[in-house]
């Protein structure tokens, strides 16, 4: 029972870190349509960000790990990835707006393949060690817990479920609060009509990038924080995993990629923990190709009539 | 109808006589055309399901590694085997693959788009995930000792005869059908075109000619793992469709084959000696040559290389 | 010839590049440069090299220089037996050195092998790699003598109840737990539980959480440094307090850059000490640190030794002829290297003693030594 509910947490701290990523799938293709290939790439240039503002901030703060340090450094990588990911749209996608999108998914797996490789040649193949910005430790838990003080919760699982939330959160608000989420809506519902009510789609487009390669950038951060040990191709896996997960939860569906990251993440851990490790991508995609094909557009994803 | 018979004798006997002149062909170069052969078969089938039915599988080195393995399973259990072994094998493991094929297919019936590429990309991790722990196909260690069948005759052989049946299949009236699927489904299915029938078809010989070219990669390298079927060799064929110009048959083969000795001329540039050195630097990271060849392609000729001049209607804006 | 043909083979002679020269020595050299398997590929890569440079700078073998001709097979299936096939029709070399990862090494042992060229793999531990046939050697251990090293080492210890944690991705990972595992049980212990992983994970919080379970003594851990630094850190974070051990393949640059402490009063067997007094040893490492600023893996080490190992057999051979050079090869006999003294078997597996390093206050200590 006790390992039963470990490997539930075990399985919710990984599956933030797919939620986050997969967050910014869905709202990519919400707004254009199309699987942004790159996007498990600019997590890993997350990380990096961080392996290389951490030292400069680390020192501003005091030398040891700290909140406030820990803090810079996620929101430093952030930004960088945000950047990133604009400059990406403008540079590779924004040529093709009007191009089929196999167009522009080919354009996304040659950006991914570049990152990968570019990163290979830049930070070296070998993995990288990535500085304690925050003491990763087991909390203590009280002993009126009972049975249940004996399970390992780690301040990086807490530190990585919290900040999902609190980025979940501001991003519903910005979707549902700001001038800048209405267009996004109007763009995803019709790009056409939004364009003639004055939404200037190209703005629109850029931001949406940048905000999803940020929660990326941050999903890079958290996880490193867990794991200190990052290189060139950790977004090679993540990245697919993500996207399972949004198409899961239903491309598009914000809610849905949050659910859908949280799944696979429980889901491969209990395979892990009580099967076998060799089952868990052919299981993980299993669970996936059942629940498409008894709901084809994702578990929380909106049915779309298409019209003739 | 008779053209393209006499066509296909045609390039069967140039075949035979090629491979017979280029049997002293230096063994490198030999190695490469035999990768062009493979690819050509690889790109032209799966062509019928991405460019002609209009659908979107990214599982393609799922079915080649169930042609791999079922024959190399089989010419292994021959004892070796004679050349009809091989090409009874080689036929098992194309229909082998037929029937992976149809398994993905039937469900994929209900999915479109982008959600059809991720089943058919979980398809490929599932087979890869059943071999990788079957035993008797070698598990993750993979299996080797097949005999050296493979060589440019039959090579080159299964990529004409690929090209045969999917021009033919698509050119015949009865073949239309695969066109109206892609040009527009509801439309096709309101004037009584079975869709589902063609796409599955689609999906059957695609799979059936992939699982041939997975016996001949097997039959020739000797030696093959779940690693070498993963997402990545999927994409490569898929990049080879849609820069040869989803559709077109000779594009495709054409991008295929420049794909396939692309990265070993950039070998070759890397080592020439009068380079200046940061150059050849450049070179000997081929991976990102061609992941900038690949996006400065597709922004400059997005059509693909050889592709129809408009974009399909339907497209989104 | 038809003009067909002729024309095609009129091209690819042009491709062609220039003439052998033939003040050199051309050893081929195939190895994952970039792509998954990279940080093997690059260090065996600096091994080989540092090698080839050294020999060239005491004056090259037989009166020339050697010239190292590498090909990167992308980490890549299928690319090594197109690279081996380059190497041998069309730069003539003389011999190959690679590779790492025994499913790539398994591509290019049939080509070396049909065309009579000398092969030797640094590191591929699968049994069938040199099984190929009498052209294919090997300098690295095979999987039952580390196996049944450590087997040994925790029995000796006291440790009886023991979990395993094996690589599924790497053959060298399962044989060595398929040999220690048995070593175990026949020494009276007891396996409590298995769990296994892939290469390239990062959370192995579930395996760790099933194996805490069953409250092992020790847990066996025979993979590569990259994921043995997760697996230790996460394991302390988890209240695992047993010692981890494992193989060589813990050797590397970043294993306690990321444990940090997690691994302390850990133990692993290996190829060689730092503290060892040898020549060979002291100056591989002195030079290694001076080319590179980094401390050498053991796949560095074995990389080197592979090409001095070629370099020496080349000497007595006398010749670059393939067969003289495979029978030197083949009578290879206390070969003083890197990774300790190396006897070529009559199966062309390599024999030679194994160390068990501990590891404790920021860095690795002697043990103790084993003989095969």
């Amino acid at each position: 029972m006790i390992e039963f509910l470990q490997q539930l947490i075990n399985g919710l701290g990984q599956g933030s870190i797919y939620a986050l990523i997969a967050l910014g799938y869905t709202m990519v293709y919400g707004v254009l349509r199309f699987i942004n290939f790159a996007h498990g790439d600019v997590y890993m240039l997350g990380a990096f960000a961080g392996l290389y503002v951490a030292p400069w901030t680390l020192r501003l703060f005091g030398g040891g790990p700290s909140f406030a340090g820990a803090a810079a450094v996620l929101l430093l990588a952030m930004a960088v990835c945000a950047a990133a990911g604009v400059a990406i749209e403008w540079l590779c996608y924004r040529p093709l707006r009007h191009r089929p999108r196999l167009n522009v998914l080919i354009t996304a797996i040659g950006v991914s393949l570049f990152l990968e490789n570019a990163g290979q040649s830049v930070f070296g193949a070998d993995p990288k060690s990535f500085p304690e910005i925050i003491a990763d430790r087991a909390l203590d838990l009280p002993a009126s817990w009972g049975p249940f003080a004996m399970l390992t919760i780690t301040v990086g699982q807490l530190l990585v479920v919290g900040v999902t939330l609190v980025l979940l959160v501001g991003l519903r608000h910005v979707v549902r609060r700001t001038r800048l989420g209405l267009a996004m809506r109007a763009l995803a519902f019709n790009p056409g009509a939004a364009s003639l009510m004055g939404v200037n789609n190209g703005v629109v487009i850029a931001f949406t990038f940048g905000l999803g390669s940020a929660l990326a950038g941050a999903a890079g951060i958290l996880t490193s924080i867990q794991q200190s040990s990052i290189d060139p191709l950790m977004g090679v896996n993540a990245g697919l995993k993500a996207f399972v997960a949004a198409v899961l939860g239903g491309i598009g569906s914000l809610p849905g990629a949050a659910l859908g990251g949280v799944l696979i993440g429980l889901l491969e851990a209990l395979v892990v923990g009580y099967i076998s490790p060799t089952y868990r991508d052919p299981i993980v995609f299993a669970v996936l190709i059942v629940i498409l094909l008894v709901k084809p557009t994702g578990l929380l994803g909106g049915t779309e009539r298409e019209k003739v | 109808m008779r053209d393209r018979r006499l066509l296909l004798l045609a390039a069967l006997v140039a075949c035979g006589v090629g491979a017979h002149f280029a049997a002293g062909l230096n063994p490198y170069y030999y190695d490469v055309l035999v990768g062009v052969g493979i690819n050509l078969i690889l790109a032209a089938s799966l062509n019928l399901v991405n460019g002609h039915t209009g659908q979107f599988s990214l599982g393609h080195a799922g079915f080649m590694a169930v042609g791999a393995y079922a024959s190399a399973w089989l010419t292994l259990r021959a004892g070796g085997g004679s050349t009809l072994v091989f090409v009874l094998a080689l036929l098992a493991g194309g229909a082998a693959a037929g029937l992976a094929g149809l398994a993905v297919g039937l469900p994929s019936l209900r999915l479109r788009g982008d959600y059809l590429a991720i089943v058919t990309l979980g398809f490929n991790e599932i087979i890869r995930g059943v071999i990788g722990n079957c035993e008797a196909l070698g598990a993750q260690r993979g299996l080797g000792g097949m005999l050296r069948h493979t060589d440019l005759f039959w090579t080159f052989t299964g990529a004409i005869l690929t090209v045969y049946v999917v021009t033919s299949l698509v050119g015949s009236t009865y073949g239309r059908g695969f066109l109206a699927v892609r040009d527009d489904e509801i439309a096709a299915e309101a004037v009584g075109i079975g869709t589902t029938k063609y796409k599955v078809l689609a999906f059957v010989v695609a799979a059936f000619f992939a699982g041939i070219a997975g016996g001949l990669y097997a039959h020739f390298k000797q030696y093959i793992n779940p690693e070498g079927f993963n997402f990545f060799r999927s994409m490569d064929i898929v990049v080879m469709v849609i820069l040869g110009g989803m559709g077109s048959t000779a594009g495709v083969c054409v991008a295929a084959a420049l794909l396939t000795v692309l990265p070993e001329g950039l070998r070759w540039v890397s080592h020439l000696a009068s380079l200046p050195a940061w150059l050849q630097h450049v070179a000997e990271n081929r991976m990102i040559l061609y992941s900038l060849l690949l996006i400065v392609l597709m922004l400059t000729r997005p059509q693909g290389l050889f592709g129809p001049r408009t974009a399909r209607a339907h497209d989104r804006p | 010839m038809p003009p067909l043909p002729r024309l095609l083979a009129a091209a690819l002679l042009l491709a062609a590049p220039a003439a052998p020269a033939q003040d050199t020595i051309k050893v081929g050299e195939f190895a994952a440069l970039t792509g998954g398997i990279a940080s093997f590929g690059q260090s065996s890569h600096k091994g080989t090299l540092l090698a080839i440079d050294e020999l060239n700078a005491a004056g090259g073998v037989l009166g020339k220089k050697l010239a190292l001709l590498t090909e990167d097979d992308q980490s890549l299936a299928g690319q090594p037996a197109t690279i081996v096939r380059k190497l041998i029709s069309q730069d003539h070399v003389v011999a190959i050195l690679g590779e790492v990862a025994s499913s790539k090494s398994l591509e290019a042992a049939p080509i070396c092998q049909e065309n009579h060229i000398p092969m030797i793999s640094p590191a591929s531990t699968n049994p069938k790699v040199t099984e190929t046939g009498d052209y294919i050697f090997r300098v690295c251990f095979i999987d039952p003598f580390q196996g049944t090293v450590m087997a040994k080492f925790a029995a000796s210890r006291g440790w009886k109840k023991v979990a395993v944690l094996t690589d599924v991705k790497q053959d060298y990972s399962m044989g060595l737990a398929q040999f220690f595992k048995a070593g175990v049980v026949q020494g009276g212990g007891e396996i409590v539980k298995e769990q296994s992983y892939s290469s390239g994970d990062k959370d192995f919080k579930p395996q760790l959480t099933s194996l805490k379970a069953a409250q092992p003594e020790a847990i066996f851990v025979p993979g590569y440094y990259a994921e043995v630094a997760l697996i230790a850190k996460q394991a302390r974070l988890l209240g695992i307090k047993a010692p981890l051990l494992g193989g060589d393949g813990w050797m590397g640059d970043s294993l306690l850059k990321v444990a940090g402490t997690a691994l302390d009063g850990c133990y692993f067997s290996c190829h060689f000490s730092a503290d060892d007094k040898a020549p060979a040893v002291q100056g591989f490492l002195a030079s290694y640190r001076a080319k590179y600023g980094a401390e050498p893996d053991d796949m560095a080490a074995l990389g080197y030794d592979s090409a001095m190992i070629l370099a020496a057999a080349i000497k007595r051979a006398g010749t670059t002829d393939s067969a003289a050079l495979r029978d030197a090869l083949a009578a290879t006999k206390d070969h003083p290297g890197v990774t300790g003294r190396i006897t070529l078997d009559d199966k062309r597996n390599a024999t030679k003693p194994a160390v068990i390093l501990g590891v404790g206050q920021g860095g690795f200590h002697f043990v103790e030594s084993v003989a095969p």
